[in-house]
């Protein structure tokens, strides 16, 4: 008798089995193609739209009723002016909320609403920041639309999300680090100032830095407070009023066609891409090296 | 359940039993509606190894960090009765636990040295607590009070991290030794380690002893046996909090217990 006493190869049920799940790696390559393809088409499709007018005069030069002679320069200033001021205003603030609701704060169901409408707040659409941006700081404290304004109104915007990402960074901080650090007799804000943060800080900026790659495209909020204006000139003041770069490409978008300035909006989107991927490709570098020190 | 109501050491010890640094009288302790010590009284003298053997489960644990108010910390937790150092209640209220620890250190189960170089490591301890001496003296001091400078000397730049884990641990000695304590916790501090650096942290425990009080809770008998002066027994009823079983020298607690669950715990028997 030369059968084996066992059947090892696969039959039946098994053999049923095991071809569904090879055929389940191809259904989910697929769906990761969907939106790498979609991607690499819109990629390819501004590019080859906008090449051509990437210049360093588009760089350079004011905003124009001439296609070609328009440029980016007012609103690369804005931006930068009013991505420099959120980050001055979000980040202490975004980073004591954390801290203080992972290391400080008391047990009390007042601070768990507080954390369960930070969630709430980051998934508010940005429009409604846009309104609150122009009752508040633009009429109300009289800001205008200016650069602080925008700031502010950004600010506010990002502060739920960052204080989300600093908030689990917080957390992935060994407890025996705080633990180690007590029982040598610091105090509590010794051990989270020498430990806590140090541990922390690179989820912390990666969270920041993605919050700000956010507010870098962000449109509606700004356009909302007042910022849709022509700007031939460079900022000098938090009090200007100011210009972004998205906004640009909205107001070029929509002018008719055949005037070129659809060629304008896909040379700045461009620009605006590049600049979100700097700050994504930066987030990831500060990520790495803190974790290699 | 009868426990044992005198936590002094027992007849025989009365002469080497020396000076009662820590003592603790009816101490109870709660996790939230779970009591997990229940009415604890017994004095640990001074320069001497107490251990804290049991089963898991037992309480020596939350025993141990009640000592230094490391159970502050854990939110929901009760503490009833006292725990006296230098005569003083370290529960009280005008009393700062920042105070207790930098005279009471710990050393962990895991080693957890900061993920800064050795040196800083050591100084961190001295430093907060405002140290204005010569630290790169009392860095070497304290490593080789932990006997670890050999080792380490050519190269205190080097992350803590980088040491191998008995290494880790001698240097969370060395760190916990230059904030200046009196006493040194130790929870279990070998039982990530291999036997040979067990042996190590074993032998520097007996050369500290002559100047420092050291508490430490083992799982492992034969180490209580080698290197504690006294050795405590404890165990928990059905209810889970932890009692006080036997209290004594180490040499008569194990070659000779009072108690007969004392004695099925240290020959195998149970836990």
């Amino acid at each position: 008798m030369a059968v084996a006493p066992v059947k090892l190869q696969a039959t039946g049920r098994v053999a049923r089995r095991q071809a569904i799940s090879r055929g389940s790696r191809y259904v989910l390559l697929a769906a990761s193609l969907v939106g790498v393809g979609v991607l690499a088409y819109l990629a390819y499709d501004t590019f080859d739209s906008g090449a051509s007018r990437l210049t360093w005069d588009f760089l350079n030069n004011y905003p124009s009723r001439f296609a070609e002679r328009a440029g980016l320069r007012s609103s690369i200033l804005g931006s930068i002016w009013v991505l420099a001021a959120t980050v001055v205003l979000a980040f202490p603030v975004a980073i004591g909320t954390a801290i203080w609701i992972e290391e400080f704060a008391p047990k009390h169901w007042l601070v768990s609403i507080v954390k369960l409408n930070l969630a709430n707040l980051a998934g508010v659409p940005s429009i409604i920041y846009g309104i609150l941006g122009l009752a508040v700081f633009v009429r109300f404290y009289d800001l205008g639309p200016s650069i602080l304004a925008g700031a502010l109104t950004l600010a506010v915007m990002i502060i739920p999300m960052t204080v989300i990402a600093s908030q689990e960074a917080i957390r992935q901080v060994p407890q025996s680090l705080r633990d180690g650090s007590l029982a040598l007799g610091s105090t509590h804000w010794q051990t989270v100032r020498h430990h806590v943060l140090p541990q922390a800080m690179p989820g912390i900026m990666t969270g920041i830095i993605l919050a700000l790659s956010r507010a870098a495209g962000e449109t509606a909020a700004l356009i909302m407070i007042g910022a849709f204006t022509f700007i031939a000139w460079d900022n000098t003041s938090l009090f200007d009023d100011f210009t972004t770069v998205p906004i640009q490409i909205y107001n070029w978008s929509v002018r008719p066609s055949q005037q070129g300035f659809q060629v304008n909006a896909s040379a700045a989107i461009i620009v605006l891409m590049a600049a979100v991927l700097s700050l994504n490709l930066l987030a990831a570098v500060i990520r790495e090296r803190f974790r290699r020190e | 359940m009868r426990t044992v109501q005198h936590g002094r050491p027992q007849e025989g010890a009365a002469q080497d039993f020396g000076e009662t640094l820590i003592s603790l009288r009816d101490l109870n302790f709660w996790y939230g509606n779970k009591r997990a010590l229940a009415d604890v009284t017994m004095d640990f003298p001074i320069n001497r190894v107490t251990a804290l053997i049991g089963p898991s489960g037992c309480g020596k644990s939350t025993l141990l960090r009640c000592l230094n108010r490391m159970n502050d910390l854990i939110p929901g937790t009760r503490l009833a009765g006292e725990v006296t150092y230098h005569s003083q209640n370290i529960y009280a209220a005008d009393i700062d636990p920042v105070e207790v620890r930098r005279r009471i250190g710990m050393v962990f189960q895991k080693p957890n040295p900061f993920p800064k170089s050795i040196y800083d490591n050591v100084a961190f301890g001295a430093r907060v607590n405002g140290y204005d001496g010569d630290m790169d003296e009392l860095v070497e001091r304290s490593l080789k009070q932990a006997a670890l400078f050999d080792e380490v000397k050519d190269d205190l730049k080097k992350s803590g991290l980088a040491l191998s884990g008995g290494q880790q641990q001698r240097l969370c000695i060395a760190r916990a030794l230059a904030v200046g304590p009196d006493v040194i916790l130790m929870d279990e501090p070998c039982s990530a380690l291999d036997p040979i650096a067990t042996l190590k942290i074993e032998d520097l425990i007996r050369e500290l002893v002559k100047d420092f009080t050291i508490i430490i809770v083992t799982h492992n008998m034969q180490q209580a046996a080698r290197v504690s002066d006294f050795t405590a027994f404890m165990l928990s009823a059905e209810d889970g909090a932890g009692r006080l079983i036997e209290y004594g020298p180490a040499q008569r607690v194990f070659t000779n217990p009072e108690e007969q669950r004392t004695e099925d715990y240290i020959t195998g028997r149970f836990g």
